[in-house]
């Protein structure tokens, strides 16, 4: 099945409609060639034409098993790989033909978070120097109001100012996810990347960094594209699911529906196998 | 029914870098019946890994265990001689770890793997020795089983290679099995299927099963018993359907509280927000007076600041440390 959005024009003059997507990715192709060693190559086909489209301000969730692409797609998105075919619009502009100049005005706009906040901050240095890294990068801000955004981004994330000294080491694994997260707000995003930003904390601190990611959307008006393989985080926070496997989106549509009515067979097999508490079954005690 | 394992108060503490003492293990009790899953559920800072390497003493350097006993087959493993330990580590009790990646050899083929777990324990002929092998793999891997073992850990999915480490667990014939986390690396679907080996395990082999995870959703289902770790403290302990369904300790129930579930309706298209536990448990004040839980707790009063709660037996098989049960 193929969901696209082929009604809507593709020449970037969409700027008159009301509700102009954030981003829209068209028919993304990304190809690996992997050569073994007797030297036949071989070529393995990571995102096989994907399309969707994502409204300002609200949440997408990507899910699907291991290997279904969703991670490729998430470095395609955020510029750390480039598609071997395919458009993403960001705004109505098309950073994957746009001029490096032109595409360095937009990255900053689209922040990547990683699932692990160990290995995604330096641990040498200090939770300010990791949080103005970006300020000091865009070089348009003094020692000053540095310092001073960096306090406001951690209050933002309910993280106490005292620790701008330490390293982030010492702090704890939903400590650090938030810094991860103030980090990546730094620099006033409008598009968040999460990749399985949840899966390497515990069950309650899960909860937190999940209720603070909806908070900053609503005072943000932030937009996430949420990707995951727990289908229970998935449908808690998302606006819309789209289901991968093997490159393509199968399934796509409110989280409601992919829920309560999974038409695709992947969607089934992924709802078979979430692990549920018994108190979510209260129909087979009887 | 006799218990195969027996651990009585048991306590642990690391020595940090400044010669001080930290209790992660503060009097850990309870007892595994023969083929019975045991589903240890914990965030970090409970002690739950801690729990795992002490039973069979490969703790850290730094580790020490400063009190307690474990009775397995009519012996004190914390008393037993290093050599003693030795026999019964890997071939009556065996370990299952959370990485399958860094848990195997990445030059050595997954049949060998196995191979030298058996060779080191007993040393029978070499074509016992491949015999012995292969059934072990086709005891996990129903189908393929040849295939695999010829294979290099690299060309083996996460299921398969956290698969070859339960061959590994399982080749000496143990009568107890300690896995750590074991799913945890792995996507949904993968983890239910290694729920499934080590369900039919169990019925085929009668191993008796230390289940440690941080995942409730895991365990319904799949533990017989749960004992519930928070700051090194059994804080709750009973029959699994018992404790998944209706917790007593404030713990375990905001616990369960704090994970969305899949059918939970959504207010006219309203997200809503997930009760938290506030703050987090990893990082425990020592030396501390009162329930561990007790800067944590919803429920919390002035007793808990106090003294340290005991176990309340709510029932005959389930038991919660908390003063609000205690009478």
């Amino acid at each position: 099945m193929r969901l696209l959005v082929s009604s809507m024009k593709v020449d970037g003059s969409a700027d008159g409609q009301d509700m102009q997507p954030l981003l829209k990715v068209e028919n993304l192709v990304k190809r690996y060639a992997k050569r073994s060693l007797v030297g036949a190559r071989e070529e393995l086909l990571a995102l096989h034409g994907v399309s969707f489209t994502i409204s300002p301000g609200s949440t997408l969730a990507v899910v699907g098993e291991s290997g279904s692409g969703k991670s490729t797609l998430a470095s395609c998105l955020a510029c750390l790989e480039s598609p071997t075919a395919g458009n993403i619009w960001f705004e109505g502009k098309d950073i994957v033909t746009l001029g490096e100049r032109a595409r360095q005005q937009i990255l900053p706009q689209i922040q990547l978070i990683f699932q692990d906040p160990a290995s995604s901050l330096n641990p040498r240095w200090s939770v300010l120097e990791i949080l103005i890294e970006p300020l000091i990068l865009r070089r348009k801000f003094n020692r000053e109001e540095m310092s001073q955004r960096a306090s406001s981004l951690l209050e933002r994330v309910g993280l106490s100012p005292d620790i701008v000294e330490r390293p982030p080491t010492e702090l704890s694994g939903g400590q650090r996810q938030r810094l991860a997260i103030a980090r990546a707000l730094a620099l006033e995003p409008k598009l968040l990347i999460l990749d399985e930003p949840l899966s390497a904390l515990d069950c309650s601190v899960q909860a937190q960094i999940a209720n603070l990611l909806m908070e900053l959307q609503s005072s943000l008006a932030m937009t996430y594209l949420f990707i995951t393989h727990d289908l229970a985080m998935a449908a808690h926070l998302a606006d819309e699911i789209a289901v991968m496997n093997r490159g393509r989106i199968v399934e796509q549509g409110p989280a409601e529906q992919i829920l309560k009515q999974p038409r695709n067979e992947t969607t089934r097999q992924l709802l078979a196998a979430v692990p549920r508490m018994v108190r979510a079954l209260p129909a087979l005690e009887q | 029914m006799a218990s195969v394992l027996e651990i009585k108060d048991l306590q642990v503490c690391y020595r940090s870098g400044k010669g001080v003492l930290c209790p992660a293990l503060a009097g850990v009790s309870f007892g595994l019946m023969s083929g019975e899953i045991m589903g240890v559920l914990g965030e970090s800072g409970s002690g739950k890994s801690t729990l795992a390497v002490s039973l069979v003493q490969l703790l850290p350097s730094n580790g020490e265990i400063s009190r307690g006993a474990v009775h397995f087959e009519g012996k004190d493993l914390l008393c037993a001689k290093p050599d003693e330990l030795q026999q019964i580590r890997g071939r009556r009790i065996s370990l299952i770890f959370q990485e399958p990646s860094l848990a195997l050899h990445p030059t050595m083929r997954a049949g060998e793997q196995v191979r030298q777990v058996l060779a080191a324990h007993s040393s029978p002929g070499k074509s016992a020795l491949h015999q012995r092998t292969q059934q072990v793999f086709a005891e996990v891997f129903p189908e393929d089983a040849d295939r695999i073992s010829h294979s290099y850990p690299h060309q083996l999915s996460g299921g398969q290679r956290q698969r070859v480490l339960i061959a590994q667990a399982i080749a000496c014939g143990p009568s107890v099995v300690i896995a750590d986390e074991p799913t945890a690396s792995l996507d949904p679907a993968t983890q239910m299927e290694i729920l499934a080996v080590f369900r039919t395990l169990r019925e085929r082999l009668g191993l008796a099963m230390i289940f440690i995870t941080h995942n409730p959703a895991l365990l319904s289902g799949f533990a017989d018993r749960v004992l519930v770790l928070y700051g090194g403290q059994v804080v709750e302990c009973g029959p699994a359907e018992a404790v998944l369904r209706s917790p007593r300790h404030p713990y375990t129930k905001a616990l369960f509280e704090s994970i969305p579930a899949v059918s939970q309706e959504r207010g006219n298209g309203r997200k809503i927000k997930l009760p938290v536990i506030l703050g987090d448990s990893s990082r425990l004040s020592w030396p501390r007076v009162g329930c561990p839980f007790e800067p944590r707790c919803r429920e919390r009063m002035n007793i808990c600041t106090e003294r340290e709660p005991a176990l309340v037996n709510l029932s005959d098989s389930h038991a919660a440390s908390c003063f609000k049960y205690e009478s």
